[in-house]
């Protein structure tokens, strides 16, 4: 068998927020989305930025894994545009027992043909899936792409019961309406597979990012998300959600 | 005799006995008698009105001084002793702990034993002057620790000195790092100890030779300073002779010992000890009695820790650019576990950090964390909420100490474990192993001064460097390094012993001693990089008209310390058992015990300003990077592979202690309480403890 590669943007060995536990974290290169929000605009190139062997990464996982003891995260970039590596990857790590959760906008996903997602989903323990925007034109605005595979994704996830946790960035004047809030917690209630649900509020951190690549900024102006107002967009989905949940049950 | 043993079993009776009632072992006491907490942190108490007041008027206290150009008054005529000072109080009707540094709170003592123009120098900085006849006393007929180290140095010492090859040296300020047993006082009374010195006085006899000399002398000042202390207890209307009958007496007993170290002593790192769960004893008493409420409790807790938060000294704002302020390093150890296995948790643990809420946020005392995975998870989760709430604890790895000092150490300083009672210190400061690399470079012609300080090796004249030839040339500057670290060290640990002995700290202590020689390096990663720079990619010399070497080109990339990346980290591993090795060779002082540390914290900065350019790119002035740190910037691969290379190097051969400073901003510690884990089912991925709830 010819080995595969990743094409990897980076490795952190001490993540904390892309699933649960401290966690060994890699970002794979190359994004077809461009999400306005995107903290990582150096991740979107596919063009070849550091190519590493599962084993090259096995390997520097071995030498921190004390540490990482919640298991590992494949965030991006888009990991689902690697799958063969990352299904490969994920074999490796399960078959050590380690836990393995997959970042990712399920763009990829098509119902049509699930062949290969499935044998990826096979060693997956958890989808962190993010949903960018509820409504898909406002998708499409916000990120040049539709979002009817990344919900059809969601739903097929709930259909297979593989475990989720649904990340959804709020972003003021964009998805911080409660219209759209409210949609996503109307969406989500006839999802039965999610374990959590991680707002996470928007941030203007990347700006200087975006500066040294020379793009311009989309967001200019947008203020940073607030605490409060964060905690505000979880509360209207969870409610619209419960209250779904409670029609669908009558 | 009979009387005393009495009144001593009157107030202990009710304790599980041992042989902490025929020899003085305060562990003993603790492991027989503590109860281990396991719950969580519902129990504590807020604030009394009293305390609120109190502290009220202590910040106002800090205002004012803070006002005032950064003291609010000093001492300039009494030389403060145990007992050179009337009682002196905050707001003496709600002080349920008493006793100050002088008469007034925040008021500079005069502590001239370490050296008078040291002394000077600090009062002149803030518009005071010594009062002439005590610069005259100290100058003409009492000598002091500063004069006899500058006696005796070499001019080599000197030179070493002046070049910041040997940094920070505690020849003008007083040592530190020695830790009295406080608690003895409130367990035994004064007036027990002071027997059991007047045994150990006597118990040296036959022929006398120096050592001998030494140590009787010493436990004859110990006795005097025991006796004053009990002197000092009167002064404020106590009578510490004999042991704490409750929890209040406890805690003011061992905070007159505490106190009386402080005036007496401006060391650099003064720290408490492990006092909290010994307390938990005599306060579970009064609770099981009914005599104490938690909120008194929690009260006496509250109003110690402010004492130890006023605890000043007067410093020079050379000392205070050194160590980034003037920290006092009131460390007190808190929690860890037994070598029976029980963790060493109490409710008073709890109370400690609890005053961090009750007072507010504070750098002193040091609340020092001793973790093990065994704590009880109750306890860590307080711990980490308060962490979270004041960024004012630090953590310590208690399952590495453990194995070499049992479970009645604490931290000195930052870092330094020590059995409390039975060992101590003498604190030593730094060898600059990066400056010493550019000396192996240049031939021991120091890059800044372009002086020799180093002897005169040959230096390295090649264009491009040659790793192998680096590294010989290193090693042998390194061995003559660590002779005349060892050597200076030597006389400065002679000469503060001779004029600025720690009586009263050494008086809570065993007869014997266990001496550590503690000494220190700087630049580890500076070293490792250039070496690897060396090593790995092509480094070019350029040397000035003179032909010293005073800058670096790298041409290529090369694995950086940081990265958990062996090819470099054994570099460091290397330079630091090495180093470690050529200490061992030389004599240390009263035969004590050499160690390590790769610690500073904030001296580095200063360390940096007084070193050349070096082989790893770094430039001149550039600080060093703290303690075991990568240089800044150089980790690339995340928070854990760079703590996977400070992890690797040894602790047997860095044993007084290996930092790393690490800042990470609160929201890449994990979720926050926005995340939600309960979407009908049960967040449960069975490797985080419910903590990412």
């Amino acid at each position: 068998m010819t080995e595969i590669y990743g094409n990897i943007h980076s490795i952190e060995s001490c993540g904390t927020v892309d699933g649960p536990g401290i966690r060994f974290v890699i970002f794979t290169q190359g994004c077809p989305l461009r999400c306005q929000y995107c903290h990582n605009p150096d991740s979107w190139d596919f063009k070849e930025n550091q190519k590493m062997s599962v084993e090259e990464i096995l390997e520097q996982y071995e030498g921190v894994k004390e540490f990482c003891t919640g298991g590992v995260t494949v965030t991006g970039g888009e990991p689902m545009a690697q799958m063969d590596f990352v299904t490969e990857l994920f074999k490796t790590f399960k078959e050590k027992g380690i836990h393995t959760a997959l970042d990712t906008s399920g763009l990829y996903f098509n119902r049509e043909n699930t062949e290969k997602v499935d044998e990826l989903l096979k060693y997956t323990d958890l989808v962190l899936l993010d949903i960018k925007h509820i409504d898909n034109e406002e998708h499409i605005k916000l990120t040049k792409h539709s979002n009817k595979n990344i919900l059809d994704f969601a739903k097929y996830l709930s259909e297979i019961n593989k475990p989720v946790w649904i990340r959804h960035v709020v972003v003021p004047g964009i998805t911080f309406k409660e219209e759209y809030l409210t949609r996503l917690g109307q969406f989500l209630a006839g999802l039965h597979n999610i374990k959590a649900l991680d707002v996470l509020p928007y941030h203007d951190m990347a700006i200087p990012k975006y500066e040294n690549l020379g793009i311009d900024y989309p967001l200019k102006g947008v203020p940073p998300l607030t605490h409060d107002e964060a905690k505000k967009a979880r509360n209207i989905i969870i409610e619209a959600l419960k209250s779904e949940r409670e029609k669908i049950n009558k | 005799m009979s009387e005393l043993t009495l009144e001593r079993e009157s107030s202990t009776t009710d304790f599980v006995g041992g042989k902490w009632q025929t020899e003085i072992n305060v562990r003993d006491f603790i492991q027989k008698n503590y109860t281990p907490y396991d719950g969580d942190s519902s129990f504590l108490a807020g604030p009394t009105e009293a305390t609120t007041k109190l502290w009220q008027e202590c910040c106002e206290l800090f205002k004012k001084e803070r006002e005032n150009g950064g003291v609010l008054d000093m001492d300039t005529k009494i030389v403060s002793t145990i007992v050179s000072h009337g009682a002196g109080y905050i707001d003496k009707d709600l002080e349920k702990i008493v006793g100050l540094q002088t008469d007034k709170p925040l008021k500079r003592s005069l502590q001239p034993f370490g050296g008078i123009r040291m002394a000077e120098t600090s009062c002149k900085s803030y518009g005071y002057e010594v009062d002439p006849e005590i610069t005259e006393i100290f100058t003409k007929y009492r000598k002091t620790h500063n004069q006899g180290v500058f006696d005796v140095y070499t001019p080599e010492m000197r030179a070493a000195r002046h070049a910041a090859i040997l940094t920070g040296l505690p020849d003008a300020y007083g040592r530190g790092r020695i830790i009295g047993d406080y608690r003895r006082i409130a367990l035994y009374g004064i007036d027990r100890l002071i027997e059991d010195k007047k045994e150990q006085h006597a118990s040296v006899d036959g022929e006398m030779t120096p050592d001998k000399i030494q140590l009787k002398e010493e436990l004859a000042e110990q006795i005097r300073a025991l006796e004053e202390m009990k002197e000092l207890g009167q002064i404020y209307g106590y009578d510490i002779s004999k042991p704490a009958k409750n929890a209040k007496e406890a805690v003011q007993w061992l905070y007159f010992g505490y106190l009386s170290a402080v005036k007496e002593q401006n060391g650099a790192a003064m720290s408490l000890g492990r006092t909290s769960t010994f307390l938990d004893i005599f306060i579970e008493r009064d609770l099981k009695n009914g005599t104490l409420t938690e909120s008194e409790a929690q009260e006496l807790i509250d109003h110690f820790i402010m004492k130890l938060r006023l605890v000043k000294f007067a410093r020079t704002p050379e000392y205070n650019s050194l160590f980034s302020g003037d920290p006092t390093w009131v460390t007190e150890s808190i929690g860890g576990v037994g070598v029976d296995g029980r963790h060493m948790v109490t409710k008073n643990s709890f109370r400690y950090l609890h005053t961090l809420e009750n007072l507010g946020t504070a750098p002193e005392p040091n609340m020092t964390v001793l973790w093990s995975k065994r704590l009880p998870h109750n306890f860590k989760q307080y711990a980490a909420h308060i962490s979270i709430k004041t960024s004012s604890i630090q953590y310590e790895n208690d399952d590495l100490m453990r194995v070499t000092h049992g479970d009645d150490y604490a931290i000195a300083c930052c870092v330094s474990s020590m059995v409390v009672g039975k060992e101590m210190q003498f604190f030593g400061a730094r060898a600059n192993l990066a400056k010493c690399l550019l000396y192996a470079i240049n031939g021991g012609v120091d890059e800044r001064l372009k002086t020799q300080v180093g002897p005169k090796f040959r230096p390295i004249t090649s264009e491009y460097l040659n790793y192998d030839e680096v590294i010989e040339r290193y090693e042998d500057m390194m061995e003559w390094l660590a002779g005349l670290y060892v050597n200076t060290l030597n006389c400065i640990h002679y000469m503060h012993d001779k004029y600025c002995y720690e009586r009263s700290q050494m008086a809570l202590h065993d007869r014997d001693v266990k001496r550590y020689f503690a000494t220190g390096i700087a630049g580890l990663s500076v070293v490792a990089d250039s070496l690897s720079a060396i090593k790995y990619a092509k480094v070019k010399a350029i040397r000035d008209e003179d032909g010293v070497v005073v800058d670096y080109e790298i041409e290529g990339d090369y694995p950086k310390y940081g990265n958990n990346d062996d090819r470099v980290d054994e570099i460091a591993v290397h330079v630091v058992k090495k180093f470690m090795a050529m200490i061992r060779k030389h004599f240390t002082y009263r035969n004590s015990i050499p160690t390590m540390s790769i610690l500073t914290i904030t001296s580095n900065v200063v360390y940096g300003k007084k070193t050349g350019n070096t082989p790893d790119g770094r430039k001149q002035g550039v600080p060093l990077a703290p303690g075991a740190n990568p240089m800044h910037g150089r980790d690339s691969h995340g928070a854990v592979a760079s703590l996977a290379s400070v992890a690797k190097l040894p602790f047997n051969d860095a044993q007084d202690g290996i930092s790393n400073t690490f800042s990470i901003i609160p929201n890449a510690l994990g979720k926050d309480d926005v995340f939600m884990g309960d979407l009908d089912i049960q967040l449960d991925c069975g490797c985080c403890e419910g903590t990412c709830q």
